[in-house]
């Protein structure tokens, strides 16, 4: 049952699956974006998009693949160049999370389950700098890395039927921002206004895979006001360069 | 001259959609369109149309449109008795509507989905470079009462040279529907592999343009995978042994062991099943 890695397989008539060693780490995830950016840079012309999630790459073509044998050569050729290494395309963006019990619904339970106080949970979840592994589940839903340990938590066994756009997560060892109302099983700690998806913006989101995030928080006077500001598109998210 | 069509009834469930939503996966944007590509495209070629123009696809049960110019249109896919004022008419060939005409549907007596394409196509939205319908992208997912949509009323005078094309139904009633090993294929069981070559399975009651869930099970002694990427027509088998075949409007990525992967003449033939349908799985090795 063992493979080697990286692992060709495909996916349909137009895509091609590469699986990478299937770990979640970030060095994983470094090799898996240098490999993304190797194929988008050398076969762009042929492709529709390449996806990535922790460990696997989707290469989606504009055509249906007529031989398999030479379009997985041509992406080995690509892996074999990609430049594994450093990332210096990321930015690091500064999130307001509001983390008042008027949106933090489950900080209590948290509190309780782990043995901390709501400032510590605060401290602790404002602390790291997260990565964006991919998007999924929802548009502009950044699957994040990085919560610490101390707030590793289970998921609610039955999910709410509603969480509020904003709402702001923990479950298992993930952490992450609903983008919009959904249903949902994570525990709820805050809200932040920021918009993550913006479907009337090309492109309509400005988190990609790689890029970095850490939150900060801010009172629920500070919250309304980055929302109005939002809202007139005032608002100017704080973002530097990341070098991983 | 733009013209309208306006809903008095909207149907079971009808909606825009085009070829599909492309580029956007990364922002986990699904990528939607027509559920039959086939039958879709045909309806377009009928009308000279080219065939990522939007069609209105429309599921069970029709839907009553009155027309507010002359037009030509062409109905390709599921039969549902389509009438114009109460006359007849048939699917896949081209149909003139007359102002103030007005379209219904009767019973479904072959396949699930049909698409109705119009003379230079429906003139809707686009959103993200794509016009069809997604509850969240789109400002409409379904049609309603009182809706209208829009089209070119000029671009119907031309003659229209493609009205011969032979339009295949035999897929309507197709059992077998194609599918390719998935990812996680390799780590069933002989006999769970096995199963799925020689089992007949029934479309569940949920089923909807996300996903056809099949009503029998398969025993899964696999665990969670890390979530990966999936595309439409991706089988996901869930912890509780149920066959979830995703559709056009599925998620980006999951996180279910993805054992088989359907056709795109897959999907075609299983876009047009409903509850209670049996299909076999038909294994193509490659």
């Amino acid at each position: 049952m063992s493979r080697q890695y990286p692992y060709f397989s495909l996916m349909g008539e137009s895509a091609i699956l590469i699986e990478f060693e299937p770990k979640i780490s970030e060095k994983t995830l470094n090799i898996v974006l240098n490999c993304k950016n190797s194929i988008e840079n050398k076969l762009s012309k042929s492709l529709v998009e390449v996806n990535n999630t922790y460990c696997s790459l989707l290469v989606i073509y504009r055509y249906t693949i007529e031989n398999v044998y030479d379009e997985v050569l041509a992406l080995k050729a690509c892996i074999s160049e990609a430049n594994i290494g450093k990332n210096n395309n990321s930015h690091l963006y500064h999130i307001p999370v509001c983390y008042d019990e008027h949106f933090g619904l489950d900080l209590r339970l948290l509190a309780s389950k782990n043995n901390l106080s709501i400032s510590e949970i605060i401290e602790l979840h404002t602390a790291p700098i997260y990565t964006v592994f991919f998007t999924g589940f929802l548009p502009g839903f950044l699957y994040l890395g990085g919560l610490d340990k101390k707030l590793i938590i289970s998921r609610k066994s039955t999910p709410r039927m509603k969480v509020e756009k904003g709402a702001v997560g923990v479950g298992e060892k993930q952490t992450g921002i609903y983008p919009k109302s959904s249903p949902g099983g994570w525990q709820i700690i805050g809200n932040s206004p920021v918009e993550f998806f913006d479907k009337n913006s090309l492109p309509p989101s400005k988190f990609v895979a790689g890029d970095r995030v850490k939150f900060y928080a801010v009172s629920m006077e500070e919250y309304l006001q980055i929302s109005s500001e939002i809202s007139c598109g005032k608002f100017q998210l704080k973002s530097e360069k990341y070098a991983s | 001259m733009q013209a309208k069509i306006k809903v008095l009834h909207p149907g079971f469930y009808s909606s825009i959609q085009d070829l599909g939503r492309f580029g956007f996966r990364k922002y986990g944007v699904p990528q939607s369109g027509v559920m039959d590509s086939y039958s879709a495209k045909m309806a377009n070629l009928l009308l000279n149309n080219s065939e990522e123009k939007p069609v209105l696809e429309i599921t069970q049960m029709g839907p009553k449109l009155e027309f507010s110019e002359a037009s030509k249109i062409a109905i390709c896919g599921a039969f549902i008795n389509p009438k114009i004022n109460q006359n007849p008419v048939f699917n896949n060939q081209v149909i003139h509507v007359k102002k103030g005409d007005v379209l219904s549907f009767g019973k479904l007596e072959l396949g699930c989905r049909t698409y109705l394409a119009i003379s230079g196509g429906f003139i809707c939205e686009t959103v993200l470079k794509s016009a069809s319908w997604y509850e969240g992208i789109t400002d409409q997912f379904r049609l309603q009462k009182g809706n209208e949509l829009f089209f070119n009323s000029n671009s119907n005078i031309q003659t229209i040279k493609n009205s011969g094309l032979k339009v295949k139904t035999a897929y309507l009633q197709e059992l077998v529907v194609p599918v390719f090993k998935g990812p996680e294929f390799y780590l069933l069981s002989e006999s769970q592999q096995k199963q799925l070559q020689v089992a007949s399975f029934t479309i569940d009651q949920s089923n909807n343009r996300m996903a056809v869930q099949l009503q029998e099970s398969l025993a899964n002694t696999l665990n969670p995978i890390i979530t990966g990427p999936v595309i439409p027509g991706t089988v996901q088998l869930t912890p509780s042994g149920n066959l979830l075949v995703l559709m056009r409007d599925c998620q980006t990525t999951g996180g279910y062991p993805r054992i088989l992967q359907l056709s795109e003449d897959g999907i075609n033939i299983l876009s047009q099943k409903y509850v209670g349908n049996r299909i076999k799985f038909g294994l193509t090795n490659i």
